[in-house]
This record gives structure tokens, C-alpha cells and sequence, in this order.
């Protein structure tokens, strides 16, 4: 049994949005989202950690790096770069913006767009230094 | 209870198959393959899982931890052309896969201990790229 080896790669991309929930009151938007619900929206530069699993191949390697960043670029930092997730990101029609939801379709872009061999085990968000959202493959 | 302690190394290397053409070499391992090699600032972040010992609260002596990685890893590989001068990779490619691989194995018997081993290994070759080997990957 091998001992599991896993590589991660770090992108980013820059967006504005605005959590807003037509299932609220105005009035209960701002206090449940505060500032993030200031009706212009707002942006952040987000930092994308992809990690993949995979056995280490004969050409010492888990992933090509080429082909990583290809499928990530294409698959994600293409669609939502310099975009207003709100009004740009066809997902986010109905959608609240969060970054819980925005970590879900970055996983949802990967899986669909997914060709490498290597396994996609984890997508972490970085809305701020303070704020971090890991989806993990179970 | 995991422990982690980290350290850093500047080393040159290149990766490259002298199998393979040049073209074949690119494809593989991109810029990593320019002929003459390049460097990288690494940085190595290695997790010791233990007990805590009852006694000194430790789960592992840091001032120890530290003269290991200083001489297993630190001492031998920094300031050198890895490629030349740290085997095996005078015939193992140096991805940062295979370094990994080789620090967790120089570093596995040597913090071995009653109530501690080795958990993980993590290797930066770039603020942007790094591989975990061992426990980071356990599950999947």
C-alpha cells in the first residue's frame, strides 16, 4: 500500500457580489448578511486552493501540471474573474452568492470539466484572510 | 495531538527523463525541464502525531525535531544542485512528489518514537504549488 501524496495548487480570482435573499425582508437581509447585503455589492480577491489524490506516476508525478492549471483555469478562474457572481454567473440566478455556495460550484465546474486521472479530493475558498471554506471529497 | 515544524532550503534542480526528447521532456514537466536547471526557496512543513507525555508535555522535543530536520534534510540538501549532489535523484526525477517521498523517508525512522511518529510531510516548492505526503491524504 502506498502512502497517499497529494498536490495542491493555488489560483485566484477577483469578483463582487451581494448576499441578498428574495426570501427576506429587506429589513431581515441586512441583518442576517449585514454589510455583505450593501445593496451596490462589493468584491473580494479570492484565493482558490485545488487539492488532487492520486498515486505517484513514472514520471514522479501525481498531476501534469500543465493539464492542472488548464482545467482549473478553464473550468473556473475563466468564468468568474473579474465578474459580479450576482449578475454575470448564470448559477447565481436564485442563488445567495456565499461563499458555502460559491465552494460548491467551483466542485460542481471541476467535476463536470474533470479529465485529469488524478482524484479531486478538496476545493478551499479564501473570501478574506479571515474567512475560509473547504468542500472535501468524502 | 499533531505537531508541525517547519524549515526551508534553497536548492537547484531540473526535471527531466534523459529517456525522452526534449520535446517529450516539456510536455511532462513544462518549464521544469530547461536544461540547465533553476531554483526554488522550499519549504517543509513536517506533522509528528503523538500523546502528549505525561511528564514534560511534549509530544515530541522541539530542539530535537529541529537538529533532525537540520540533518536530515536542511544540511544535505540546501544551497545544493539536488540533480548532483543529493541522491537519489542523481536517477530520480526531483518533482516535488519525489522530494517529498525522499524527506518522509529520511525523517521516518528518525522521529520514531514510543508515543510519536511521523503524520505528514509537506512540501512547498512554490508559495502557489505543494504536495502532502503521508497523513494529509489518509481517508481518501
Amino acid at each position: 500500500m502506498g502512502v497517499p501524496v497529494q498536490v495542491t495548487s493555488r489560483y485566484r480570482f477577483a469578483a463582487a457580489h451581494r448576499l441578498d435573499t428574495p426570501a427576506l425582508s429587506p429589513e431581515a437581509n441586512r441583518k442576517l448578511y449585514g454589510k455583505c447585503n450593501n445593496p451596490f455589492g462589493h468584491g473580494h480577491d479570492y484565493i482558490l486552493d485545488v487539492t488532487v489524490d492520486g498515486p505517484v506516476d513514472g514520471d514522479g508525478l501525481v498531476v501534469n501540471r500543465a493539464a492542472f492549471d488548464a482545467v482549473v483555469r478553464s473550468a473556473v478562474i475563466d468564468k468568474l474573474d473579474h465578474k459580479n457572481l450576482n449578475v454575470d454567473v448564470a448559477e447565481f440566478t436564485g442563488v445567495v452568492a456565499t461563499t458555502e455556495n460559491l465552494a460548491m460550484l467551483v466542485r460542481d465546474y471541476l467535476t463536470a470539466a474533470w479529465t485529469l486521472p488524478a482524484k479531486l479530493v478538496r476545493v478551499r475558498i479564501s473570501e478574506t484572510q479571515r474567512n475560509t471554506f473547504v468542500w472535501e471529497a468524502q | 495531538m499533531l505537531l508541525t515544524r517547519k524549515a526551508e532550503f534553497s536548492a537547484s534542480h531540473v526535471c527531466v527523463n534523459p529517456a525522452w526528447s526534449p520535446e517529450r521532456n516539456q510536455e511532462v514537466y513544462g518549464n521544469n525541464a530547461n536544461p540547465n536547471g533553476h531554483g526554488h526557496n522550499y519549504l517543509l512543513e513536517v506533522t509528528v502525531e503523538g500523546d502528549t507525555d505525561p511528564v514534560t508535555g511534549m509530544v515530541f522535543d522541539l530542539r530535537e525535531l529541529k537538529e533532525i530536520l537540520n540533518r536530515e534534510v536542511v544540511d544535505p540538501m540546501d544551497h545544493r544542485y539536488l540533480n548532483r549532489e543529493v541522491p537519489p535523484f542523481d536517477r530520480v526525477v526531483p518533482t516535488t512528489e519525489n522530494i517529498a517521498a525522499e524527506i518522509w523517508h529520511r525523517l521516518e525512522p528518525a522521529v520514531r518514537r514510543p508515543n510519536a511518529r511521523l503524520y505528514n510531510v509537506r512540501v512547498y516548492e512554490t508559495a502557489d504549488l505543494f504536495v502532502d505526503y503521508g497523513g494529509a491524504g489518509a481517508g481518501h
